[in-house]
């Protein structure tokens, strides 16, 4: 019998596999940042053991940075701890870094595949949970805690247990001002978030292969919201034409032998998953959240949903306790929903792409009264990208604030963050209590909405205008 | 890591589902580069709520947690395991957990182990009924043993179980392996990449 593409990759990388234990599997690319790593490296100071494959780990800062004066020493004295912290570790056992103020720094899983050191086939991990992100390239790649960070840095590897398979098959041509962040928005709503436990998942399918990199990056981005242990693509000509020139990809006679070898990464035909999710992509609105979990999602065009719309009492419950943390009444139409501020950036739209929708919806217009717009680049390439373009003049014109790369308002771990009270669009990921700020209500949203959103003021599409 | 074999303790019923690892300790929490200091920061937006379930008598000293579905899903932080030990928490158990809090879980010692909903429910009810009253959870046995000497069996994989029991350290076990990983090593393809030495796109152009 075949394999499918996740199967594939994680064969190649069972180092040793005994009966009753995990696999034990080679990681290929350790992605390491501020906040998950001090005690990981700690841990290995105080036994004595170095980090074993340096030349397979990259550090960057992004969690705990601000991004206003980035040159200016960190004025909270315990983020600059912790970021002075990794900077000396990454000294101390000789990791590759990029700091603040460096051309290369931002948010981690932003660049990975930018310097090319993403690639298909790969393991990558990181300690934190959107490393799913990476799988559009066809990567098996997964968040981990910081004990497991240590184990990582330590040995290169990761016991692991199999998950089950499942395939999520995309298919028909997106409707106009449709996105890959409604696509699993969507999706999400459909089979809840605890829906891919214990799964590792293909999205497959025509609208899957019709995406950018950017877009896939979107949907396996959210991977772990719906509780998946990672999301895959397979790779192709769109992920090869991605890869080619970037500073880490191969080059000459070993870019042929890649190529050929990401070619074979697919799903056999006579493969089987474990579970298959169909998705009509033909009959997909933008989709918004109205709740607290990303699972708590609707159309744009749909209402806020009533507790007993739910199946079980749990579920109920859990919607009941949202609605009163979001402050709103069943039945209000999404659109009726006004916010103060309108977040772009994070992991999941910070990217290039992104930034370049949502600029085509601000030009020439002006940010509505009472609304404060934050642009957060992914990375200080795709900020500077941008201002070659110069989307940054027209965020600027339009009334948003530009500000420097990193994780931002999506997690409120440093000053940029929701007051008590206030209401965000946000193209991040979690829309969790307090997720962005104490007492702050998240709805999450596509860049397209968002920027729509900046313009009138209340959740809105860009066809409203 | 500590052997841990049972314990006795008081169960804390939390009656809530999807408390993601941002609701067991937020972001703003996250930033000590040590293990320990965390428990100000557990459950942080309930902790001033008078009618929080920590802030009740019975429950304050509780040491056995019992959460609704979908307990530490979300990020992937670690400190949210921490934070519950650091508390005091040495077992949480419930029907479905976050895929990489239960493995954190398993790594740094607490002890997760995994019930029906209906179970849960009766463990609720019966705190009800007797709150503040001890039970015993032993992980040899996989059993939950309540005052009036109901027994309840609970799930945790074979493999995490036995680390727990010999409080056994998961990179020292790997090393036993470095021969596998070094042969391993020998066989990857050439064109992976490496991040050293740096290339950027300064470099190349």
């Amino acid at each position: 019998m075949g394999k499918t593409l996740s199967e594939k990759v994680w064969d190649a990388h069972v180092v040793r596999s005994a009966e009753g234990e995990p696999d034990l599997l080679y990681i290929d690319l350790h992605l390491v940042h501020e906040v998950t790593s001090p005690q990981a490296f700690e841990g290995l100071r105080l036994a004595g053991r170095p980090v074993r494959r340096p030349d397979l780990t990259l550090a960057t800062e992004d969690h705990n940075t601000p991004t206003l004066d980035i040159l200016k020493p960190i004025a909270d004295p315990t983020s600059r701890k912790q970021v002075e912290t990794l900077r000396q570790n990454a000294k101390d056992f000789g990791v590759r870094i990029h700091s603040l103020g460096d051309r290369d720094q931002g948010v981690v899983h932003i660049i990975g595949p930018q310097l090319g050191v993403t690639q298909p086939g790969m393991t990558i991990v990181c300690g934190d949970s959107h490393t799913s992100t990476h799988g559009a390239f066809g990567a098996l790649a997964f968040g981990i805690g910081t004990s497991e960070v240590e184990h990582v840095l330590a040995t290169q590897t990761l016991p692991q247990k199999k998950p089950k398979t499942m395939a999520v098959n995309i298919n028909g041509e997106l409707p106009d001002g449709v996105t890959a962040k409604d696509v699993v928005l969507a999706l999400i709503a459909k089979v809840g978030t605890g829906g891919g436990a214990g799964y590792i998942v293909e999205y497959r399918g025509s609208t899957v292969e019709s995406l950018s990199m950017e877009g896939r990056m979107t949907i396996c981005n959210m991977s772990i919201e719906w509780g998946a242990k990672a999301g895959m693509m397979a790779p192709d000509e769109t992920t090869f034409a991605y890869l080619k020139g970037r500073p880490h990809a191969p080059q000459g006679e070993d870019w042929d032998k890649a190529v050929e070898y990401w070619s074979s990464l697919k799903t056999d035909d006579d493969a089987t998953f474990d579970l298959e999710v169909d998705i009509d992509a033909t009959q997909l609105t933008p989709f918004v959240t109205w709740g607290t979990n990303p699972g708590h999602g609707v159309p744009l065009g749909g209402v806020v949903p009533e507790p007993e719309d739910f199946d079980s009492e749990v579920e109920q419950a859990t919607a009941k306790r949202a609605l009163e943390y979001m402050a709103l009444t069943p039945g209000t139409p999404m659109r009726d929903i006004t916010v103060d501020t309108v977040f772009l950036g994070s992991c999941t739209n910070g990217r290039i792409e992104d930034l370049r929708l949502a600029a085509s919806v601000l030009e020439g217009r002006h940010v509505a009264d009472g609304v404060r717009m934050l642009v957060v680049p992914g990375s200080a390439r795709v900020r500077l990208q941008a201002e070659e373009e110069g989307l940054d003049k027209v965020f600027l014109d339009f009334g948003a604030e530009w500000r420097a790369a990193g994780c931002s308002m999506c997690l409120g771990m440093n000053p940029d963050q929701l007051k008590p009270g206030e209401r965000a669009a946000s193209t991040s990921n979690r829309n969790f209590e307090g997720r962005q700020g104490k007492g702050g209500r998240t709805h999450l949203v596509s860049p397209a909405v968002a920027a729509a959103t900046a313009i009138t003021g209340h959740l809105s599409a860009p066809a409203d205008l | 890591m500590e052997k841990f074999s049972s314990h006795v303790g008081v169960p804390v019923p939390l009656r809530r589902s999807n408390v993601d690892t941002d609701q067991i300790i937020p972001a703003v929490y996250l930033k000590r580069i040590t293990r320990t200091g965390f428990e100000d920061g557990l459950f942080s937006a309930w902790r001033n709520d008078p009618e929080f379930v920590l802030n009740q008598d019975a429950f304050r000293n509780g040491s056995i947690l019992i959460p609704g579905p979908d307990f530490g899903t979300g990020s992937s932080r670690e400190h949210a395991v921490w934070a519950l030990q650091n508390y005091g928490f040495k077992v949480i158990i419930g029907s479905r957990f976050g895929d990489i809090f239960r493995n954190n879980a398993g790594k740094a010692g607490l002890v997760v182990g995994v019930v029906s909903p209906d179970t849960v429910q009766q463990l609720w009810d019966y705190i009800d009924a007797n709150p503040g009253q001890e039970i015993t959870v032993d992980l040899v046995a996989r059993t939950i043993t309540l005052g009036d000497g109901t027994e309840i069996g609970f799930e945790i994989d074979d493999f995490t179980r036995h680390r727990l029991l010999e409080g056994l350290d998961d990179i020292s076990m790997t090393l036993q392996h470095e021969g596998d990983i070094s042969a391993y090593e020998a066989t990857r393809l050439a064109f992976k990449p490496k991040t050293l030495p740096a290339r950027t796109a300064d470099t190349i152009a």
